[in-house]
């Protein structure tokens, strides 16, 4: 398993870059990973963050972009352009969760 | 009496259907399926029908030819499952009480989730191929086409059959090849995915598969929606595809009688345990085939492999005791690949497609992630399968839970 540095801890990760383990994750985290990402954060950001998160806790799954786009208030133009090239996915990483599992 | 119904008589709910009513005794049992149509698809066979393989009556069976003795047969749209009340109300008006349900509902296209994708270029210039009626409209096309650019484009995930669009585009590049145009083609492969499939290795395999055939492979596509005036699709970020003509899988979704029971997700699939296969929430409902939001691939093989699992809970249910089968993901796909080879896949919930051989007592083995003939017969044979023994509840020598056996790690 790989292990990438964040904030001079070594933190474990799978092989999409996504956290393996979910306590591993803060706000301070996301905002390296983000920054990884080439994206920093902003309320909007943080708004879709706090949403994947709160879905996941309540299913097990983080949610896809057609769920993001109902139910996160972030319409999914606005999603693409706060997560250049897959928000789902992206913002699933960034908020410390493995990507959707919607792909089979 | 006690009352069970299952509606939806496509390929989950008639094999349930029938492995059931041979089960549970007439004298105790009533059983009811409900479906709005009268024809049976063989869905698999539809793919074949743009190059010309198979035509309409290739595919088409009355659906009452594999209803068994012994059941009540409702034709009608059913307006809603009162899951409360432990009812289901029909369009035609009746009301069909239950003691417990199976939802086979299954998924279906939906190109209005789209913008622009049903206008005016739908079935002229932009097609499907997973409706009876796309499927046609493209072999029409094909016949008269002389070249240009194809773009064969997934909408969103999941859909049903996952390996179809693949097939098509090898298919597509053999077609092309035969009629000596192939030079003409410029076939494209769209597709919201990061590769070729949505497992690692056989992305791996399928992707070296694009390249060798000359497909042209674009990844991380998100359609937005279609430019009739341009003929171009575009994505949320803005990227841009020409074509001359578009194959399309649309977003997939469950029946709209879902939505309307308030008993789906955002894409009207049921929410359904993984491994008993009851919806969650009710001790009574029981999910099967595409209708479900397992995280498994929306196929026939996958509906045959729940079949199994869901009977032999159902009997635990109904004796008052916990469901004790686990259904494991598993799904089992033949790929045509073009020029009369195939590839097999078999895999579940954790275990990805692997190389090696699948033993098939009788027949095999069969080659995995590896391009054989006898797997594209595997997959023609598979049509006779389907109409004589699958629908039919028959037992098939194939195990409902994968296996190692033959896999190479």
């Amino acid at each position: 398993m790989a292990t990438v540095e964040i904030l001079g801890k070594q933190i474990e990760v799978d092989s999409d870059g996504c956290l393996v383990n979910l306590s591993d994750w803060n706000k301070e985290v996301a905002v390296e990973i983000a920054k990884s990402e080439g994206i920093e954060l902003t309320e909007k950001h943080w708004q879709v963050i706090e949403f994947m998160r709160k879905v996941y806790e309540e299913t097990g799954d983080a949610p896809s972009i057609r769920k993001l786009t109902k139910q996160s208030g972030v319409d999914t133009k606005e999603l693409y352009s706060l997560f250049p090239g897959g928000p789902a996915k992206k913002a699933a990483k960034i908020a410390g969760l493995s990507k959707p599992k919607s792909c089979v | 009496m006690k009352k069970l119904v299952i509606l939806g008589a496509g390929t989950a709910g008639t094999l349930m259907l029938n492995k059931l009513r041979g089960i549970l005794d007439k004298s105790e049992w009533n059983i009811t399926i409900v479906d709005m149509y009268e024809t049976h698809y063989y869905q698999p066979g539809f793919l074949f029908i743009p190059f010309g393989i198979y035509n309409k009556k290739d595919v088409i069976k009355p659906k009452r030819d594999f209803f068994p003795n012994g059941v009540d047969v409702v034709m009608s749209q059913i307006s809603k499952i009162e899951a409360d009340k432990n009812r289901v109300l029909l369009e035609n008006g009746s009301v069909l009480p239950y003691d417990y349900l199976i939802i086979a509902t299954g998924t279906k296209i939906n190109p209005e989730e789209t913008e622009g994708l049903k206008g005016k270029l739908w079935h002229k210039e932009v097609f499907d191929f997973y409706t009876i009626e796309g499927a046609l409209a493209l072999a029409n096309y094909f016949k008269y086409w002389e070249g240009g650019d194809m773009v064969l484009n997934i909408a969103e995930m999941p859909i049903k059959c996952p390996v179809a669009p693949l097939e098509f585009v090898f298919l597509a590049d053999w077609y092309f090849t035969e009629r000596g145009i192939r030079d003409k083609v410029n076939i494209h492969f769209v597709t919201p995915l990061s590769g070729a499939f949505t497992k690692p290795r056989a992305s791996s395999v399928l992707g070296d598969f694009l390249e060798k055939k000359n497909i042209n492979l674009i990844p991380d596509f998100s359609i937005a929606k279609v430019d009739n005036e341009n003929k171009k699709i575009i994505s949320w970020d803005e990227k841009e595809v020409n074509f001359d003509v578009l194959v399309s899988i649309p977003t997939n979704m469950g029946d709209e009688v879902i939505a309307r029971s308030g008993l789906g997700d955002e894409l009207n699939f049921v929410p359904t345990d993984k491994e008993t296969l009851m919806a969650e929430g009710y001790d009574n409902i029981f999910v099967i085939g595409d209708a479900t939001n397992l995280p498994s691939s929306k196929a026939g093989s996958v509906a045959h492999f729940e079949s199994e699992i869901l009977t032999e809970n159902f009997l635990d249910v109904i004796d008052g005791r916990k469901p004790r089968a686990k259904f494991d993901g598993h799904a089992n796909c033949f790929i045509e690949s073009g020029f009369g080879k195939g590839v097999l896949i078999d895999f579940n919930y954790t275990t990805e497609p692997l190389p090696g051989k699948f033993p098939l007592p009788g027949i095999g083995p069969f080659s995995l992630l590896e391009e054989t003939k006898m797997n594209h017969y595997g997959k023609i044979m598979f049509r006779w399968m389907y109409w004589n023994q699958l629908l039919k509840g028959l037992e098939l020598p194939i195990e409902s839970h994968m296996t190692m056996a033959g896999k190479r790690v």
